[in-house]
């Protein structure tokens, strides 16, 4: 790339051709301030806070908009530049309501910042302030539309990062509002970011108002669970409570965006917790010591067999509990293990046939996508994201085959039975010709596609388009398997998975209900297609954090830890393996989920050889070398594949339509079905589909 | 040194004769223009340079210049677009064009294009211009049918088709970035420029915007020649110019005149002269609403151009000459002006947005005079603050009446305090 030089303040420096001035005073270690500037959005240069001066220029020039060149002289500590700061933050200030003490931004606030930094010390403005009506937008973002400064950040990110355009300014001048126009909630599943990157008070989170304030938090970094993505976050914590989770930064999966149910389920985490070990006598679950719990637990463990004995693995646990469960079936010979809760289909052959191997910011590079049984506008929000920005950078040919569904960025709706499938296969469907040209396509192969009875049919056509149209290729691996469950992926890197034929998950649902599995072991197991009647020839031991569907079940209960309350790793659906930090205690007598199994493999008499994280980290990258560094980016696997034509011709297909695996985005896991804000986020979900129904109708 | 008939290029300014084709075509528009644009875009923006034409919209800018600044790229399409939303306070001669010649915009319009190559042009005219809309679209209608728009424009070889465009009453739109926004069907905001329009205008396209009187003119100079144009006015200031004269004086009107004419021969040849005699005069706001006013001791010597109202602090702007006697009250006069600049201000960069409100409730009660001295120091301030601090010139357009206004009648402003703080006591 071309190097340019210039000056900012006298100090020479070399920067890369196409930077803007403010990029090229960034790389100068000098601070510009700025309101309407976001480096993930367009840039609307309205707030005219980044002004500075440039040699041969008769006017101040905004530093965000305008092309730094070679020779250029930047001035930013000039008075005239000082005087413009002054003079723009005057302006702003002066309809700005001075209610920092009751505003949720208050330490946080670019505007306090900046003013503190740049501004005047004292308001000439003696006439009277403006007041804007408040707006309801929805259950998350609390608004107090008088604080607003117009940036505009808003309105951008909703119509080019959600692609939901639902805001936009009414009015003109000071009249100018933020508004949605019609007053109506946000669709987007993004829409909780709008919080983060408004610089005021203006857009605030619901939940959190007048809760706390920021340097009061404790800030622990952390994996989220909710779904497959693996967002990085940062979990804001205050006397052990968990006040509210901000994004964190990481440019290959989450850039600086979440989504709302990862911001917003935290509250889930405070009810319907497991606080004690629970027992069942007389038919009721009776609070416990842990040594009874764990005595009882050991009891009922060795009067089986291995074969009567079965172990399920749920969607939130972290991979050190994963290992540790597996070690200790093992150990009892047991191997009547699954995690594939609903029965999904993966391939195992190799470990590019069940991850997203294109990955999340490879998309960026890819020109066309054929998605098959998903919708990941709510299976994976921020992967969603990613197409959407390749759209609007570069354009994307996206077809889909399942549910038609308004995935932000144009994709056409290709049928919804496997038999689109074929005709893809066979070339005869429309689609194809479009796609065969593409130069990086991809494929992306949802649950909703792999929970079928026919899933390896399906998976197997997929294989063999992707071999027919260069999806696959020596170079290059563009065949993604688009994973809905934070653990499942490490479960599978761990082998939690039944070997020597035993009974995988549909199986072990079976043989509880004919009596032949006597001890079922769920951890974090909740979404099993078991009732109350099918276990009662069957002892159920529930580990676990909260008192969901598993729990009901259960003869016995450990009480397990939720995903802040634990130090853990996991993996990804493209398979990076990152590492979470505990950012609060749990409540009541529940203990980390290894911990509990190397007490009860104790108490069994089969001790596992570990007793601290260290060592059990080292035990599970002997196991699986992908865990020897925390915290790491996976490259594109690429293994060799010859193009092979799969012989299909007795593919037999269910004429069922495929549909994502998910039907309401906001409650999906234990978690976020206790959480009040979720469910509130469902109520107008719900309100918004009847509307659409009606519409139809 | 006034204009003599024979060079009057708006001979039905007035609306005396007819606007139909046949009643234009008699006029002399539309002669020969095959003949014209057979010579090419390069000779005609030679001659429009040659003429030393400036844009007629305000700023002055060179029109010859602008032209040869579009990069005719292979790959992109070019556009003109006629700006015809004329909305400052003061002007109306846009107006008057559309309404009594409107064939010689359109006219103006098809070798503005050649000189471009744009092969379709956009007029964008203000939307309250109703009736005007009506009467250009008949014109536009007529010359289709004429053969000379459309495919082989008056037989010359050359294609191009004219959209008329209605706006949505704001005056902000009239500023070209924001007009283009609001062509493309978004709100009518300005953009940030550079990038330039005629390098990423309409669509992304190299787009040229011209006023309505700019073009209309381009045919009877090319026509008569650079040189001719260029003879008339002065150096820099060339050629004539339609003054919009209104106010205090008895017959307020829109005239042709050589650039350069004295402002007070102006008033007095065409207008009939001040209300009341020219020491009636007290003040006139010589370019339209957004120039600073400039008092009698000016006007009396002052010549009708851009050099020479730069010089007094003024602005030629649009020559919408807006004369105020003494029976005026100037303090309110400029405060109604402000409230204009408030209400149009689109509302996007921080120091017009709220700037304008501010300073247009000072005003308020400056014309109640509850003030103190310090509130005219800081008002004027305050419009230095707004003043070349945003993306486009409403900021500045707001700031300059009063500007004007303090420079040259601070000692009224005083006056009005002390006279209230007396009746107080």
């Amino acid at each position: 790339m071309d190097k340019i030089k210039l000056t900012v303040n006298d100090k020479e420096i070399e920067i890369n051709a196409g930077l803007t001035v403010l990029q090229a005073c960034e790389k100068a270690e000098i601070e510009i301030p700025i309101f309407c500037y976001h480096p993930k959005l367009s840039i609307a240069g309205n707030c005219r806070m980044c002004l500075v001066e440039v040699d041969k220029a008769s006017k101040l020039i905004a530093s965000c908009a305008v092309q730094a060149v070679e020779g250029m002289a930047i001035r930013t500590n000039t008075d005239i530049v000082k005087k413009a700061r002054k003079g723009v933050l005057e302006f702003l200030l002066i309809n700005h309501p001075l209610d920092c003490p009751i505003c949720d931004q208050g330490g946080e606030c670019d505007l306090q910042d900046i003013t503190f930094s740049y501004g005047p010390d004292v308001s000439r403005y003696e006439e009277s302030k403006r007041a804007v009506e408040d707006k309801n937008i929805g259950p998350l973002i609390k608004t107090v539309m008088t604080r607003c400064i117009h940036c505009t950040r808003c309105i951008r990110f909703s119509n080019e990062i959600a692609g939901t355009p639902e805001l936009g300014s009414v009015g003109r001048g000071e009249d100018m509002e933020i508004t949605t126009y019609i007053e109506k909630e946000l669709t987007s599943e993004l829409s909780g970011n709008m919080i983060d990157i408004c610089p005021v008070g203006a857009l605030t989170s619901k939940p959190y108002a007048f809760q706390g304030r920021s340097w009061e938090l404790k800030n622990t970094q952390s994996i989220d669970v909710h779904d497959a993505v693996g967002s990085n976050i940062s979990v804001g914590s205050r006397e052990g409570c968990i006040m509210r989770i901000l994004p964190r930064s990481n440019e290959f999966i989450n850039e600086e965006w979440i989504s709302d149910k990862v911001r917003f389920s935290y509250d889930g985490l405070q009810s319907q917790r497991l606080d004690s070990p629970y027992k069942k006598l007389k038919g009721q679950l009776q609070t416990c010591t842990w040594e009874e719990a764990l005595e009882e637990a050991s009891c009922q463990i060795k009067k089986r067999e291995g074969k009567e004995i079965a172990g399920l693995v749920g969607p939130l646990m972290e991979c050190e509990s994963i290992f540790s469960f597996r070690e200790l079936l093992k150990n009892i010979d047991c191997q009547n293990m699954d995690c594939r809760l609903e029965g999904e289909f993966i391939e195992r052959s190799s470990r590019e046939k069940y991850l997203f191997n294109t990955t999340i910011d490879g998309i960026e590079e890819s020109d066309a996508v054929l998605f098959v049984g998903t919708n990941p506008r709510i299976e994976a929000p921020l992967i969603n994201a990613r197409w959407r920005k390749r759209y609007l950078k570069k354009g994307l040919l996206a077809g889909l085959i399942g549910e038609a569904c308004d995935l932000t960025f144009p994709c056409d709706h290709l049928g919804d039975t496997a038999q689109s499938l074929q005709d893809i296969y066979e070339g005869i469907h429309p689609f194809i010709k479009k796609f065969e040209k593409a130069k990086n396509p991809m494929i992306v192969i949802g649950m909703g596609a792999l929970t079928r009875k026919d899933s390896q049919n399906i998976y197997n056509l997929c294989r063999a388009i992707a071999h027919k149209y260069d999806v696959v290729m020596e170079t290059k691996n563009n065949f993604n398997i688009l994973h809905t469950k934070a653990s499942i992926v490490g479960a599978l890197d761990l082998s939690f998975v039944p070997e020597n034929n035993a009974l995988d998950a549909a199986e072990i649902y079976q043989a509880v209900k004919s009596g032949k599995i006597k001890v079922l072991y769920l951890l974090g197991a909740d979404d099993i297609p078991l009732t109350q009647n099918d276990v009662k020839n069957t002892f159920v031991i529930y580990q676990g954090h909260h008192g969901d569907k598993g729990a009901h079940l259960a003869d016995l209960i450990l009480p397990g830890v939720a995903y802040t309350e634990k130090d853990g790793t996991y993996v990804n659906t493209e398979g990076c393996v990152q590492r979470a930090f505990k950012a609060v205690w749990a409540p009541g007598e529940a203990k980390e989920d290894w911990r509990i199994l190397r007490n009860l493999s104790e108490v069994i008499g089969k001790t596992l050889p570990y007793d601290t994280l260290v060592d059990l980290r080292e035990c599970m990258s002997q196991a699986n070398s992908i865990f020897k560094e925390g915290n790491h980016k996976v490259t594109n696997y690429i293994k060799s594949s010859k193009k092979k034509e799969a012989d299909f011709q007795n593919l037999i297909f269910l004429p069922d339509p495929l549909k994502s695996s998910i039907n309401n985005f906001y409650m999906t896991d234990v978690i976020s079905r206790h959480s009040k804000t979720m469910a509130l986020c469902t109520e107008a979900f719900d309100k918004k589909s009847e509307k659409e129904k009606n519409r139809h109708a | 040194m006034t204009l003599e008939k024979k060079d009057r290029i708006f001979t039905n300014l007035h609306g005396e004769e007819s606007t139909t084709l046949k009643s234009s075509m008699e006029r002399g528009d539309w002669e020969g223009t095959d003949q014209l644009i057979k010579k090419g875009s390069a000779w005609i923006v030679r001659e429009i340079k040659k003429s030393g034409l400036r844009g007629r919209g305000g700023a002055g800018f060179s029109t010859g210049m602008k032209w040869s600044f579009i990069k005719n790229s292979r790959k992109l399409p070019s556009y003109l677009i006629v700006n015809a939303d004329e909305s400052e306070p003061g002007t109306c001669k846009d107006r008057d064009i559309i309404r009594h010649e409107p064939q010689k915009l359109i006219e103006g319009t098809l070798l503005a294009s050649v000189a471009i190559g744009a092969k379709v042009a956009y007029i964008y005219i203000r939307g309250e211009f109703f009736r005007e809309e009506k009467i250009l679209q008949k014109a536009i209608d007529e010359a289709y049918a004429a053969g000379l728009l459309g495919k082989d424009a008056a037989k010359s070889g050359y294609s191009l088709d004219i959209y008329l465009h209605r706006g949505a009453g704001a005056y902000i739109c009239g500023e070209e970035t924001a007009l283009i926004s609001s062509l493309e069907g978004g709100k009518g905001f300005p953009r940030l420029k550079p990038p330039f329009p005629t390098e990423c205008g309409l669509y992304g396209c190299p787009t040229i915007i011209n006023n309505v009187e700019t073009i209309a003119v381009i045919p009877e100079i090319l026509r008569r020649g650079g040189e001719w144009f260029s003879s008339l006015g002065t150096i820099n200031n060339t050629g004539t110019k339609i003054f919009c004269v209104s106010g205090h004086v008895n017959n307020p009107c829109n005239v042709e005149e050589e650039m350069g004419i004295p402002l007070k021969m102006l008033i007095e040849k065409h207008a009939g002269g001040v209300r009341g005699g020219w020491d009636n005069l007290l003040a006139v706001i010589p370019g339209g609403s957004s120039v600073p006013l400039i008092p009698k001791s000016v006007c009396d010597t002052v010549l009708m151009n851009f050099d020479s109202l730069c010089s007094h602090n003024s602005n030629f702007g649009t020559a919408a000459v807006i004369v105020m006697d003494k029976s005026t009250d100037l303090i309110k006069m400029i405060a109604r002006l402000a409230k204009f600049y408030m209400h149009e201000s689109c509302g996007q960069c921080s120091p017009c947005r709220e700037g304008t409100g501010w300073i247009w409730r000072m005003m308020e009660r400056m014309v109640k005079g509850e003030t103190e001295e310090a509130d005219i120091d800081r008002l004027e301030e305050i419009t230095y603050q707004i003043e070349g601090y945003t993306i486009c010139g409403l900021g500045a357009a707001a700031a300059w009446p009063i500007q004007g206004l303090i420079r040259h009648f601070k000692p009224l402003m005083v006056e009005r305090m002390q006279n209230r703080n007396k009746g107080a006591a």
